[in-house]
Formats: structure tokens, C-alpha cells, sequence
């Protein structure tokens, strides 16, 4: 789970029991609601995820403990589910929903979750690799065209088609995530330590896009299966890929195919897709 | 360079005067006055009404304006008036005065956003240079952040404004609309205790506030708060049981705790987004304008969000957050000073206008 946002900068006292293992909290990404640290669970050798979400001072007492506890227990419900249905999220390992402030007075309470680490680089990650590749491949081609080359755009419809079958499966199994960004996406290799930082970081290289797609970050997911709920988290997703990758967004249309081949009810989701992109209050609406 | 500014969007007309020193010196108000249209308890504003309202006191205001200002006709360089968005037929009786006065002074026409005129008259009274902005009132609800000559809108409402939704309520308990119902509201509401359980609807970085406005309509309903104040069930009926067990209490809730339990809903809820847009920008500012703003609560709750990640709130007084003349005077002459100008043939005002539809040339 890399996100490259600014780790936090404050020292922190975890909650027990993560204050009295000998695995050092490494801090992965602060958020406005949550803390994510990776650490170990169990045993020293089980690397796992942990997500915190401090109370909010700034709420009402029992308004932040209702909301506190409804969200973790939100996520972690989604999380089961899905892992019960075999898609590609991390399991739930654990979770407190309301533990109080640590003794030594640094940070107040909250609620922790614990989950299964999972390797790999985040899609956004992949993909700016990948359009600062090509970038590199048309500048020492010296052409000014935007053309894809064949061979790598069909490596990108791949991922794309995978993104749209993981979207689908999460869809088909009854729950809706609500905030699908490329950041949300983890392309977790087949084989561990099959790419090495080194090697992806080049720009002559083209970043591999094998792998497996894991979705992860259920802070915002629900449950549902109506179409409108779906489209909408297609919606979000789009608008995603328009904002953070533009070259990539010719190519997003083979997240939709592969969304419509992943289960039966994708037809219908896809056509109020049509209708959530025409729609909404942040269009102009003239006459 | 000296600007006058019209505003009439909603149910309060402004006229603002504004001096920006020529060598660039910090620019001065010279004239900030405002009427506003106060509609019975129960009842809100009509468009018709308001819209008389500000034609009976346009002249006055204008003319008081200037005698305030000490400065004559001549003095000023340009016209500046709401171009939208707001009701329409306040912006109209608005936007024919700016006409007529541009026609009789020979003066240019700007025309503004009401939005980009709250943020520009944010930004100058609190100096805050590049913060996360919400923008909160009885029209609009919004989290903006500039970016590349844009206010961006990060988050809004999906349905209506967090003001209209207060101005609502006040309207079910038959609080008065003087000075304002959000006042009184915030008045009522610190004597509340109880805090009754109310949807909290956060969807990234949207909110709506609809739904929530039912439910608590629906509880004074049930509760038989609604209407008329009835004195002697009021406060000091219910004694002082304490609710610290945690538990959100089933005691009667009075009119005050309703108030009360509104404004911790739906005051959290833009904290809430508000803080997702800082993160997501890396801003530590926030800038609290519009004329929700004024609410001391939701300035207590947010300077503990900027607190705890480290950055700070800046927020105005009623004079400059409630709508006012001098903030369209103010992104007004921002504007024609790069050279903007609202050709007379163009003068017209809309009711939908987007905050991300200027081209904010004024900023780097």
C-alpha cells in the first residue's frame, strides 16, 4: 500500500496492542480522516496494514464516537463480505472501534483496524510511470505526436480491462466502494519482488502491468446493488482517471468492457452510467 | 482607483465603496452599507417582495454611500453589480440600477460573481494568500481551492445550501428573521444540551443537507415544537439532566437542543469536507467566508480542525461576511484593473453561475 503523500510528522502513540510490540509503526499516509501505518500482526513475520482513525475533537463527544464507529465497522463489514466472495481486498485482521487516549496523553482516542498487507504499487503509481514512459519514447522518437505505440497501448487496455474486472467483482458482490481513485488500486505482482523499485523508477522501462488488482481503502463503502449506486462509483472512478492521468483517458473506455464482461449486471449499471455523467448540480445548466 | 459596488442577490442590498491607492498601497473601504429585507417569523422571501424591497431603496443607498465616502460622482472609475447567482428578480432590480447609473455617470459596468466576491473580500480583510476556502450561506454551500486562474470547487451541497437549511428551521419554530433567522438560531442553540441524533450525510467531498432538514422538521413535528413559540414548555421546563452517560438521551428535546443538535450535525459535516479538501490540496489555511461564516460555533469548530493539522482559520465579522456591496466592489475592481469590462449590451444577470466560470486573471 504506497501512497508517496508526506508521511506524518508528528510522533504518535499507537493504541495497544500496538504500543507494546517491537515492530516499529511505519507511517504510509495521513489522510483527514485516518492515519495508515504498516506494522506486523500476530507474529513479527505477518506484515499487515493499520489504519487508525483518531477521534475528531472538533465533534460533539457522541456525535464523533457514532460516526467513529459506524465507518470502521462499515469498512470492516464490506471487507468481510467481499473477502468471503472472493474478491481481491485485504482481510480484516482486527479492529477496536473505540479505544480510548493513549496514558502518555499524546492523541486522543479513536478507532484502529487491522488488515492484511498487500504488496505492489498503487495503479497511479503505474500509470504516471508509464505516461512519463511514453513521454520519453515519443521525445527520443523526436515525433510530436500523442500516438501510443501498439504494443504499449495494448499493455495499458490490459490494466485497464483488469481495473474494470475488479470493479465489477466488488459491484457483483453487493458492495459499492465510493471512492474509487487510482490510488485505491493495487497492482500486487503474481510473484513477490517480480519488479524492483530500481528498474521501475527508469524511464527507458516500461512499467510492468502484471499482476493482480486489489482494491483497497473501504473508508467511504456501502452496501447496495442498484444501478444508480454502481454508476455512480464508475462516475467517480472516471472522473479519476481524467484528473490524475489524461493520457490515459483514450484507454479508460476498456475499464467499462471490462466491467460489462465481469458479471451480469453490469449492462444496466453502465447504462445509468450515461445518465450520472449527464447530470448533477456541478453542470451549467442553461434554460 | 474607486469602485462602487451593488449588491442584491438575496434579501440584503448593499452598497460598498471601495479605494484601491494608486501607489499600491492597501486598498481602503470607504462606504459599506446594507438594508436588508426582513420577511415576518414563519415566512421566508419571496422574489417579488425582495426584489420591491431593494428597488424602494437602491437611491437611498447609493446616495448615503457616497455622502459616507466623501466622495462625488466623479471620483468613481467603476460600476461593479452582482451578475449572479442569487434570485432572480433581486438581481434584476439590482442590475437595472448598475445600469441606470452607468448610463447617467458615464461609468463602466463590472459584472461579478457573488461568489468570487466573497472569497476576494475574504482574502483581503483576513490577508489569508492561498487557503482552502468554504464558502457558506443561505445560496451556496461550497469548498473552493484556487488553482491555475480557478476557483476550483472542491465539494459542495447536492441539493440545498447549509443557510437556507438553518433559515428553514427557523422558519418551522417561528424564530424571528431579525436580524437574521441563522442568529437567532446560533443564539438558541447555545442553550441546548441534548444532542438528538439527525442523518449525517457526508459523500466525499459533497454533503447534502436536505434530508436532514426533514428529519428535524419531522422531530419539532413530533415533539411539538413547531409554530409558534409556546413560553412556559421552553427551557426551564426540562431540568438540568445531565447526559454524559454517553448514550444519546430520549429526554424531550426542547426547541434549544434542536437548534443545537442542527448546528453540531451539519457544522461537522462541512468541517468534515473541509478538512478532505485541505488534505487533498496540502493547504493548512482554511478561509471561512459567506454569511453562515458569522456562526461563532462552526468558527470554533473548524480553528480546532486547522489547529490539529497545524494551520489556522481566518474568518470575518458579519460586516464583511454577510453579503455586502464592498466584496462586489472589491473582485470588481481586481477585475478592471486587468482590463475586464462588462459591455453595456451584456449587463444582463443569471441566476446560475458558476464559481469556476471566472477566469480569475488577477492571481498568479
Amino acid at each position: 500500500m504506497t501512497k508517496s503523500d508526506p508521511p506524518p510528522t508528528t510522533s504518535y502513540t499507537p493504541p495497544p496492542p500496538f504500543s507494546n510490540t517491537t515492530t516499529p509503526l511505519i507511517p504510509i499516509y495521513q489522510g483527514a480522516e485516518a492515519h495508515l501505518y504498516k506494522t506486523t500482526f500476530l507474529t513479527p513475520s505477518t506484515p499487515a496494514a493499520l489504519k487508525i482513525r483518531p477521534s475528531k475533537p472538533y465533534r460533539h463527544p457522541i456525535l464523533d464516537r457514532r460516526l467513529t464507529r459506524a465507518r470502521i465497522l462499515q469498512e470492516a463489514r464490506c471487507l468481510h463480505k467481499l473477502v468471503k466472495e472472493g474478491v481481491s481486498v485485504p482481510a480484516v485482521l482486527g479492529l477496536d472501534w473505540e479505544f480510548s487516549a493513549s496514558p502518555e496523553g499524546n492523541g486522543a482516542g479513536g478507532s484502529w483496524l487491522v488488515m492484511e498487507w498487500v504488496e505492489g504499487p498503487v495503479a497511479r503509481v503505474v500509470l504516471e510511470r508509464w505516461e512519463r514512459h511514453i513521454k520519453t519514447l515519443g521525445r527520443n522518437h523526436g515525433s510530436q505526436s500523442q500516438d501510443v505505440p501498439g504494443d504499449e497501448g495494448e499493455k495499458v487496455r490490459g490494466l485497464m480491462r483488469k481495473i474494470g474486472a475488479a470493479v465489477g467483482s466488488l459491484h457483483k458482490a453487493g458492495v459499492i466502494h465510493g471512492d474509487l481513485t487510482t490510488s485505491n488500486l493495487i497492482l500486487r505482482p503474481f510473484s513477490p519482488g517480480a519488479s524492483t523499485e530500481s528498474r521501475d523508477e527508469d524511464e527507458q522501462v516500461s512499467p510492468s502491468m502484471e499482476g493482480e488488482i486489489v482494491m483497497i481503502d473501504f473508508g467511504l463503502a456501502s452496501q447496495s446493488v442498484q444501478d444508480e449506486d454502481r454508476a455512480v462509483d464508475l462516475y467517480v472512478l472516471e472522473r479519476a482517471f481524467g484528473s490524475s492521468h489524461p493520457r490515459t483517458e483514450p484507454f479508460f473506455e476498456e475499464v467499462l468492457v471490462g466491467y460489462r464482461e465481469s458479471y451480469k449486471g453490469a449492462g444496466p449499471a453502465l447504462k445509468r452510467l450515461e445518465d450520472v455523467r449527464m447530470r448533477g448540480r456541478k453542470r451549467s445548466m442553461i434554460g | 482607483m474607486i469602485a462602487i459596488g451593488l449588491e442584491g442577490s438575496a434579501n440584503k442590498l448593499g452598497v460598498g465603496i471601495m479605494l484601491h491607492p494608486n501607489d499600491g498601497n492597501t486598498p481602503q473601504v470607504l462606504a459599506n452599507i446594507r438594508h436588508t429585507y426582513v420577511s415576518p417569523p414563519g415566512e421566508g422571501f419571496l422574489p417579488k417582495d425582495t426584489a420591491r424591497h431593494h428597488r424602494a431603496w437602491v437611491v437611498k443607498l447609493v446616495k448615503k454611500a457616497l455622502r459616507e465616502a466623501c466622495i462625488s460622482v466623479a471620483d468613481v472609475d467603476c460600476i461593479c453589480y452582482t451578475k449572479g447567482p442569487g434570485m432572480g428578480a433581486p438581481l434584476q432590480s439590482v442590475a437595472v440600477a448598475a445600469r441606470t447609473l452607468s448610463l447617467l455617470w458615464g461609468k463602466e459596468l463590472i459584472g461579478v460573481n457573488h461568489c468570487v466576491g466573497h472569497i476576494e473580500m475574504g482574502r483581503l480583510i483576513t490577508g489569508a494568500s492561498n487557503p482552502v476556502v468554504l464558502y457558506v450561506s443561505g445560496g451556496n454551500t461550497q469548498v473552493i481551492a484556487y488553482s491555475s486562474q480557478r476557483y476550483r470547487i472542491f465539494g459542495e451541497t447536492l441539493d440545498i445550501a447549509v443557510g437556507n437549511c438553518l433559515d428553514r428551521f427557523a422558519r418551522t419554530l417561528h424564530i424571528s428573521n431579525d436580524p437574521a433567522p441563522g442568529y437567532n438560531i446560533e443564539q438558541l442553540a447555545k442553550k441546548g444540551k441534548q444532542l438528538v441524533e439527525l442523518p449525517y450525510t457526508v459523500k466525499g467531498m459533497d454533503c447534502s443537507m436536505s434530508g436532514i432538514l426533514a428529519a428535524i422538521d419531522g422531530l419539532a413535528a413530533q415533539h411539538g415544537l413547531n409554530g409558534e413559540q409556546n413560553d412556559e414548555e421552553d427551557d426551564d421546563n426540562v431540568a438540568d439532566t445531565p447526559v454524559s452517560d454517553g448514550t444519546i438521551s430520549t429526554h424531550k428535546p426542547t426547541r434549544a437542543d434542536l437548534c443545537f443538535s442542527l448546528q453540531e450535525t451539519v457544522f461537522s459535516m462541512l468541517v468534515e469536507i473541509t478538512e478532505r479538501a485541505m488534505a487533498h490540496v496540502g493547504s493548512k489555511e482554511v478561509l471561512i467566508v459567506g454569511g453562515v461564516g458569522c456562526n461563532e460555533r462552526l468558527q470554533e469548530m473548524m480553528g480546532i480542525m486547522a489547529r490539529d493539522r497545524g494551520g489556522s482559520v481566518h474568518a470575518t465579522d458579519e460586516r464583511f461576511c454577510i453579503d455586502n456591496g464592498i466584496m462586489i466592489a472589491q473582485a470588481g475592481i481586481l477585475a478592471y484593473k486587468t482590463g475586464f469590462r462588462t459591455p453595456f449590451k451584456e449587463s444582463t444577470c443569471t441566476q446560475r453561475f458558476r464559481t469556476d466560470d471566472v477566469f480569475v486573471q488577477w492571481r498568479d
